[in-house]
């Protein structure tokens, strides 16, 4: 999924505008999701200057001048998981709404004017923030400060409801080519729905229910504008080939009039707790075999545990000698694939194991052979080779995060919401590096061995296979 | 591989974008352009309602490839970039899955997963053992002319990585172990392709399009051929296609050309060459008039589309009035089937189309996940936007499509992976390393006349194969009213289906 600040944009599916990031951050984990490589070399500082207009709107500048081009990357502080009751979806419409033009902007000509100047855009949302970005060739960097400017402060005076309709449109056909139309598409949102209590920012999907997004109003889109699309709620990210003098009075030109808005809305606060009790959930779906999958409640990003969690979905399951890659694809070949994963967001965070039994095999004997291995883990813990795999493979991907100019944009922002601090890679790499053998089996049992949620997806009319038990 | 993707559709390297590398002598680099104006100071009394005036585009300098050719017939092709200590080396052996035997299709592919399961010294597991102790990356896969083996490592452990990488290539074992347990994953990746309806379509399209020449076949086989394929089938196509005088080695990064020729030539030098033989691509069914091919995915919320025909190869000489045409037609955001499918009707999360330019004649094809309920209005809207592409376009469409094509340019040369992708799309169909220096010459040399005339030349609305997977139950009844070519319902092999 798009917008890790680890791996490259290169890494992003087809349709990132509107494409839903449901998985945030770090791929550490996944199955071959290409670890890609750098060890012994220390990830570069990035020299950048912050600084905060009077409206409030905080800029970041890194000057990067080998190639002519450059990044510009603008992160409101708003995501699917600050959506009322009723409009799931909305944080993400709105993102295409953006694109439809803004008072000195006609509808079309935000992507025209654009590609006519050699630049690409793009924008994502998920469950913490939205962001917008355009790359392009160096002289085309005026362009999209004004283009982005005039949607941060004139989006409404040429909002109507075709817009919304349009968009609309297109966010639901998004939703069905990108979980209705798609086998195990729904497994997702519906394990969400369950393992975060209601009420909690990440219990829905950003992509949203077809309901909610239908139900969407021109009204929304005028409060949801005024309520998180000020210069107060956003962080402009500028990298790449450009003067930072000139650049900075342009700056000051296109967003420096556009006013402060209120006070921004505090989000309810979380708790990060495990689930109460073990829970049971059976999908059915248009698929040939059904698939396995279990969710436990972890913790946000950068909390204490959050480096050993991700370490610990790669020993789990993030090469050919991962416990379960090993054992359940390689050896015994009674699985097609097995996936672990840790997802530490912004306020809360959980862990997700996936396995699809090959033909003749069951769910619950997946079931039964995970739990074996979970069981392994919090007893024995891990060896220093697995641990030093997993190590090396997380901090190969540190450095390959600052190859682009755009991948270095959103690392900038990402830092920056989540700490702070917007140059943090070499810190975060350090994170890694520190992580422990006890420390692996410490988080397996704070963890792993907590109540879960178990979601079997089935074939249509298969409903005997869903596993009921916590098999042991 | 780097490279951006649009948020709709192919990847641009696999569609008629699929622009090249430019460059030149050892040791020099290419400047197409001398301008570098800066960006002009904005004025006091600046109009805020108007897009600003732009400076000129800064001339790109192209990177410098230094080649060298091996004794064995090896070509090396270095380029350095030393931002940071990271570097790719990318194998890529002219060959692919269009050389498989009927009844023996996806053998290329298997192949060349294969490599990384054994070698003479290594296990499978230690081959992964050592990958992610190194925290490097190596990717071996097979397309269509083409096979490559890529290594994405830091610079500093340059030696084990190197030494890894060689001997995947130089010396696999091909165990049989290996061999039956990636027959079982391939046959139950086949099994779950009837669960995606965008794969049917791509299966379906190409059986049609080419019927039983190369590219009409799937590369990852189908079940029957997946048994059939033996140890010494894989072991053929390893042994004839892998051959240094059938091969160029491209490395990237922070490295320095005569340090890589003598670790190249102490780990490559001893692959033995052979002369290599040409594959038979065989010859695609002619075109038959506009006909609609139904797959049936019962319950599907979209329909997946595919229409085209066969397009052209590429060596063509309309290599540049095709890239402008397809820009405009689908090969960009504002293009006219995603402007009109998307943006306007809202039937699609995205519409594209692109020319699959490769050593025979790929195909031509535009695409789209069609909400269900709008499955023939779709139709239609592809068949005018198709019609209409051959209609003289616009001076301002056209100049749009030329500076998307020409400034996007610079970009493409940012990473070392990027770098390395431009070049291999050049090797593999032997284009020349100049190609680049003329680039946004030739693209601004193209006129209206040359896009009406590659147009009408290449898409005929009345013979287009157009490939529709969705719930046949609703569908059907209104493609029929929609009255576009006659209606065959096929399966995911383009036969007809009960």
């Amino acid at each position: 999924m798009p917008n890790n600040p680890r791996i490259p944009y290169a890494a992003a599916s087809p349709g990132e505008r509107s494409r839903v990031t449901r998985f945030v951050r770090r791929a550490t984990a996944a199955v071959f999701l290409a670890p890609t490589a750098a060890i012994a070399q220390a990830v570069p500082t990035i020299t950048h200057e912050k600084y905060t207009l009077p409206n409030g709107l905080e800029v970041i500048l890194h000057e990067d001048h080998s190639v002519p081009v450059v990044a510009v990357n603008t992160w409101y502080k708003v995501g699917s998981g600050d959506e009322q009751r009723g409009r799931t979806g909305f944080a993400h419409l709105f993102e295409h709404i953006m694109f439809m033009g803004s008072e000195n902007v006609p509808v079309g000509k935000f992507d025209q004017w654009l590609e006519a100047a050699g630049a690409n855009n793009n924008g994502s949302t998920n469950g913490d923030r939205t962001n917008y970005y355009e790359w392009m060739p160096s002289n085309a960097l005026p362009l999209a400060l004004w283009l982005d400017a005039d949607r941060m402060g004139r989006l409404l005076p040429t909002m109507d409801l075709a817009k919304l309709d349009l968009q609309r449109d297109v966010v639901k056909n998004e939703r069905r080519q990108a979980v209705d139309n798609v086998p195990y598409g729904r497994a997702g949102e519906t394990m969400s729905a369950v393992l975060f209590p209601a009420g909690h920012p990440y219990a829905h999907s950003t992509i949203g229910s077809m309901t909610d997004l239908t139900a969407a109003s021109l009204d929304d889109v005028k409060n949801f504008f005024r309520t998180y699309y000020a210069p107060n709620n956003a962080t402009l990210s500028i990298v790449g080939d450009f003067q930072p003098d000139s650049v900075k009075k342009l700056v000051q030109l296109y967003f420096g009039n556009i006013p402060r808005g209120p006070a921004i809305p505090p989000r309810p606060a979380v708790t990060s707790q495990p689930v109460p009790r073990d829970t049971f959930l059976v999908l059915e779906d248009k698929v040939q075999l059904p698939r396995l999958y279990y969710a436990w409640r972890t913790v946000k990003a950068f909390h204490a545990d959050d480096a050993s969690l991700d370490l610990m979905a790669y020993v789990l399951a993030g090469d050919k000698n991962s416990r379960l890659y090993k054992r359940l694809v390689y050896d015994m070949q009674v699985a097609q694939d097995v996936s672990a994963f840790h997802s530490g967001q912004r306020v809360d965070g959980s862990f997700r194991i996936t396995v699809t039994p090959k033909p003749g095999h069951s769910p619950s004997e997946m079931a039964k052979l995970v739990n074996e291995e979970i069981d392994k883990l919090i007893r024995d813990g891990v060896t220093d080779r697995e641990l030093a795999r997993a190590q090396n493979t997380t901090r190969a991907q540190f450095l390959d995060g600052l190859a682009g100019v755009l991948g270095k944009a959103d690392q900038l922002n990402y830092y920056n919401y989540f700490l702070g601090t917007p140059d943090y890679a070499r810190q975060d790499a350090a994170r890694y590096d520190k992580v422990t053998t006890a420390d692996l089996k410490r988080v397996a049992t704070a963890y792993l061995a907590k109540p879960r949620v178990t979601l079997t997806v089935v074939p249509e009319g298969k409903r005997d296979l869903m596993v009921t038990g916590v098999i042991q | 591989m780097t490279g951006f993707r649009r948020r709709y559709g192919a990847p641009l390297a696999a569609t008629a974008i699929a622009t090249l590398v430019a460059c030149s002598t050892p040791g020099t680099g290419t400047t197409t352009s001398s301008s570098s104006a800066p960006m002009p100071a904005p004025a006091a009394n600046v109009d805020l309602t108007r897009p600003p005036t732009l400076g000129d585009p800064k001339g790109l300098v192209l990177p410098a490839v230094v080649t060298r050719d091996l004794p064995n017939g090896l070509r090396l092709m270095i380029v350095e970039q030393h931002e940071l200590p990271l570097a790719d080396f990318v194998l890529v052996v002219k060959n692919g899955g269009e050389t498989d035997e009927p009844g023996k299709l996806g053998t290329a592919t298997l192949a060349t997963t294969l490599l990384k399961e054994g070698t003479t010294s290594r296990s499978s597991l230690q081959i992964a053992d050592q990958e992610a102790f190194l925290g490097v990356e190596i990717f071996a896969g097979s397309g269509w002319d083409a096979t490559t083996v890529q290594l994405h490592t830091a610079t500093g452990q340059l030696d084990s990585a190197l030494a890894l990488f060689a001997d995947v290539i130089l010396r696999p074992a091909f165990p049989a172990a290996e061999l039956e347990r990636l027959r079982k994953t391939r046959l139950t990746s086949l099994l779950q392709i009837k669960d995606r309806a965008p794969e049917i379509a791509n299966r379906a399209y190409a059986a049609i399009v080419y019927g039983s020449a190369a590219y009409g076949r799937p590369l990852t086989g189908d079940e029957p051929s997946t048994n059939a394929i033996q140890e010494s089938d894989v072991r053929r196509f390893y042994d004839t296609y892998f051959r240094p005088n059938n091969a160029t080695l491209l490395v990237v990064g922070d490295v320095r050309p005569d340090d890589i020729e003598r670790r190249v030539g102490a780990l490559f030098g001893g692959w033995e060459r052979r002369p290599v033989p040409l594959p038979n691509y065989g010859q695609p069914p002619a075109a038959k008039g506009t006909t609609v091919y139904l797959v049936d995915k019962p319950g599907a919320a979209q329909s997946s589309f595919r229409i085209g025909a066969v397009g052209v190869a590429r060596n063509t000489e309309d290599y540049f009035p095709l890239t402008v045409m397809n820009t405009v037609l689908g090969g960009s955001f504002t293009s006219r089937l995603n402007n009109n499918l998307r943006e306007t009707k809202g039937y699609t999360y995205g519409a594209n189309s692109g020319f699959g330019m490769r050593r025979s004649p790929g195909p031509f094809t535009a695409s789209a996940e069609i909400v269900a309920a709008k499955t023939d209005s779709a139709l239609i809207e592809f068949m005018k936007e198709l019609r209409a592409i051959r209609e003289p376009i616009p001076v301002d469409e056209l100049e749009k499509a030329k500076r998307y094509l020409q400034l996007q340019l610079p970009g493409r040369f940012e990473t070392t992976g990027g770098i390395a992708g431009q070049l291999s799309g050049l090797v593999t169909y032997d284009v020349p390393l100049s190609f680049f220096n003329s680039y946004t010459q030739r693209i601004g040399a193209v006129t209206q006349a040359d896009v009406q005339r590659v147009a009408q030349k290449y898409i005929d609305p009345d013979r287009l194969a157009i490939v529709i997977v969705g719930d046949r139950k609703t569908i059907e009844p209104t493609l029929r009213a929609a009255g576009v070519g006659t209606i065959t319902v096929v399966d995911i092999t383009g036969k007809p289906a009960g």
